[in-house]
């Protein structure tokens, strides 16, 4: 079996990368190929990446509160594009009022401050399938 | 050997090594041998006294407190407005703005990357008629401002600078600070517009604009709070934030400007983090590195040149989500820490920071925090009270040589920005970052509530939800403006400062004449783009 593919992606005008660059690391030392799309990527960016890279995981780092506006932007062009089948998971600053929210439209996990690593790959492991 | 030595060497400790939260490490006990390299009068000085080890008044706190300076910014101008007069009234002494993304980008609200970006992490300012909202009320010939704006600075202070005229206050007093310190935004933060050449002539422009024109004012903070947060250690950030303004002064000199003219000017951002004497050791490196720097390297003559003040923040990155109230706690420890390294200022975060933008109830708290230090602790009773400790003192000199050390590898390179050109801090940093999240993850450092004493029950706390009103005001009255402002006065200036970023002049007049004219920042950093293009990096993992 190939390796989980997983597009780490930072979208909106934000650039702290800390958190999204250290669980880039982490993936790819847990045996996953991974891309970084690296600062300010369009959730039409995204997407065209995820098909491209044919990916299996999309991880999106949001701290700015702009989620509201990208996922469910993220998650219609995945549709759009046949890319129903990829596991997004957010990790970044998210109220728990807006947790449901995103899970309604298909965001499987949602990683707060203090997540830790292992429990992410875990996660991934568990949940995402090689698309073939 | 002694019984105490046999003893020493015999009894077991709960590790096997200690280290400070930046992986350097510690050892068992700080002796008198481990000052045999100082010499008081030369390495460590009385408060006042060159090289400012000790602090650079000879009273200390005793003469002033630091200024407590709370950093508010969310939403629209009214409602930051709102939010200065609480803070002014619950006794802050200093305003601090922070802007939201799409100003912090140089980019208007109806801009599409703006989308869901408007209001969320900071006050959205588009154009003159927003900052003279912001500042409604409040007599800008009164009090110092903080202003965290870095690409777009030019256009931002000119904005303040024209409230203050409408206001009849004048630019020869006026006083405060704008952050302006691009090389930390390709290093740590991100967020940069235009390619780092062109970005540092803005900030020389500043320079000198403000030599001649509004002399009390700071015209740059240059910040290792940024790179902290990044995830270096607190070698790293003493010495590419010093690195960082070395570079400044040199690209001033470089421009023309006499050293004692603007370096008097330069003031300094670092982190206040967790791990305590490490810390204060790191302030106290900093004032004595930057002393020698100026005197030796630049040969500056003036004693104001030489002394390097500083804000100072706790650690965000510290804050965690889980167990909030806890964070009272570690904030209010790291703010001792900065009180007694001698910090300028300081703004202490809330409980609520790993969840959203504080509210006003947990922004009052973290003021309180610090009044309770400076009035009920007695700390600043007495100038660098930890000065001469063993410990402390060897620590301030380890972070020195560190320092220096680094900036031998830097300046073999060339200078910072041909360093960040290369991905070195960068890589630097990244790595750091990493080590420290893996020690996290192996138990080797332990994080109350996430990683050790973990609680199941953790019940939520209320925190500020900021909804999509904001966007829309903003939007409503950037269009408003577009239809009431003179069309041909803002096209006209924003060519003349298209056409003047092709030419060695100085911008700040073309810039204040555009904002004049309410040209927003989106049209003026277009205006640059055109000449200068964007950054765009290659990410370092």
């Amino acid at each position: 079996m190939r390796k989980l593919r997983v597009v780490i992606a930072k979208p909106g005008l934000d650039g702290h990368d800390r958190g999204a660059k250290v669980i880039a690391r982490a993936l790819r030392d847990a045996g996953m190929e991974v891309i970084y799309t690296g600062l300010r990527q369009t959730p039409e960016q995204i997407a065209a990446a995820a098909l491209q890279e044919d990916a299996d995981v999309i991880g999106l780092s949001i701290l700015s509160g702009a989620h509201n506006h990208i996922a469910p932007r993220l998650m219609d062009l995945l549709k759009q594009k046949g890319l129903d089948d990829v596991l997004v998971v957010i990790g970044g600053i998210i109220p728990d009022v807006d947790i449901p929210k995103l899970k309604a439209i298909g965001v499987k996990a949602i990683f707060l401050p203090g997540t830790p690593m292992q429990e992410i790959v875990d996660f991934i492991n568990t949940n995402a399938r090689a698309r073939v | 050997m002694s019984d105490n030595e046999r003893q020493m060497k015999t009894a077991t400790e709960r590790a096997e090594t200690f280290t400070t939260i930046s992986g350097r490490p510690i050892e068992r006990l700080y002796t008198a041998a481990d000052l045999a390299r100082i010499d008081y009068a030369r390495d460590i000085n009385d408060p006042g006294q060159f090289p400012y080890t000790r602090g650079i008044h000879p009273t200390g706190y005793r003469g002033k407190l630091w200024t407590m300076r709370q950093f508010a910014g969310f939403g629209t101008p009214e409602d930051t407005n709102a939010r200065y007069k609480t803070l002014l009234r619950a006794g802050g002494t200093g305003l601090s703005v922070a802007f939201d993304l799409p100003t912090l980008m140089g980019r208007d609200p109806d801009h599409p990357l703006s989308l869901g970006e408007t209001g969320k992490c900071g006050v959205n300012v588009t154009s003159l008629a927003d900052m003279e909202t912001l500042f409604d009320g409040i007599r800008l010939g009164d009090i110092t401002s903080s202003m965290t704006i870095n690409s777009p600075a030019a256009m931002i202070f000119a904005m303040y600078l024209v409230v203050a005229e409408k206001q009849g206050a004048d630019w020869k007093t006026l006083s405060g600070t704008i952050q302006n310190d691009i090389l930390k935004e390709f290093i740590a933060q991100k967020e940069y517009i235009f390619p780092p050449r062109p970005s540092m002539r803005l900030i020389t422009d500043i320079f000198a604009f403000c030599a001649d024109q509004v002399p009390r004012w700071n015209t740059i903070s240059v910040s290792g709070y940024h790179i902290r947060e990044a995830g270096s250690t607190a070698l790293q950030e003493l010495a590419f934030t010093l690195r960082d303004g070395i570079e400044y002064v040199q690209w001033g000199v470089d421009a023309g400007l006499d050293v004692d003219d603007f370096v008097p000017r330069i003031s300094f951002f670092f982190n206040a983090h967790s791990d305590f004497f490490e810390e204060i050791a790191k302030y106290r490196a900093a004032r004595k590195i930057w002393a020698h720097v100026m005197r030796e390297r630049f040969c500056a003559k003036d004693a104001r040149s030489w002394k390097l003040r500083f804000h100072s923040q706790t650690a965000g990155v510290s804050l965690t989500a889980q167990q909030p109230y806890n964070n009272v706690v570690r904030t209010a420890l790291q703010a001792l820490a900065a009180v007694l390294g001698g910090t300028n200022s300081l703004h202490t975060n809330s409980l609520d920071e790993a969840l959203a933008l504080p509210t006003a109830e947990a922004a009052t708290l973290a003021l309180r925090t610090q009044q309770i230090i400076a009035h009920e602790s007695g700390v600043a009773n007495s100038v660098d009270p930890l000065g001469g400790s063993y410990f402390v003192e060897r620590l301030t000199k380890d972070m020195e040589d560190g320092a220096l050390a680094y900036f031998d590898q830097i300046d073999r390179m060339g200078g910072m920005v041909e360093a960040i050109e290369r991905g070195f801090p960068q890589k630097e940093i990244a790595e750091a970052s990493y080590k420290f999240q893996q020690a996290v993850e192996a138990k080797e450092k332990i994080i109350v509530g996430v990683n050790g004493f973990v609680q199941e029950d953790d019940p939520p706390i209320e925190i500020l939800y900021i909804d999509e009103s904001a966007a829309d005001i903003q939007l409503a009255k950037l269009e408003a403006l577009k239809k009431t402002r003179n069309a041909d006065q803002v096209g006209r200036s924003i060519d003349a400062l298209r056409n003047a970023a092709k030419t060695t002049e100085n911008l700040m007049p073309r810039i204040l004449d555009a904002v004049r004219a309410y040209a927003t920042v989106g049209e003026m950093c277009d205006a640059l783009r055109d000449v200068w293009g964007e950054y765009e990096e290659v990410p370092v993992i």
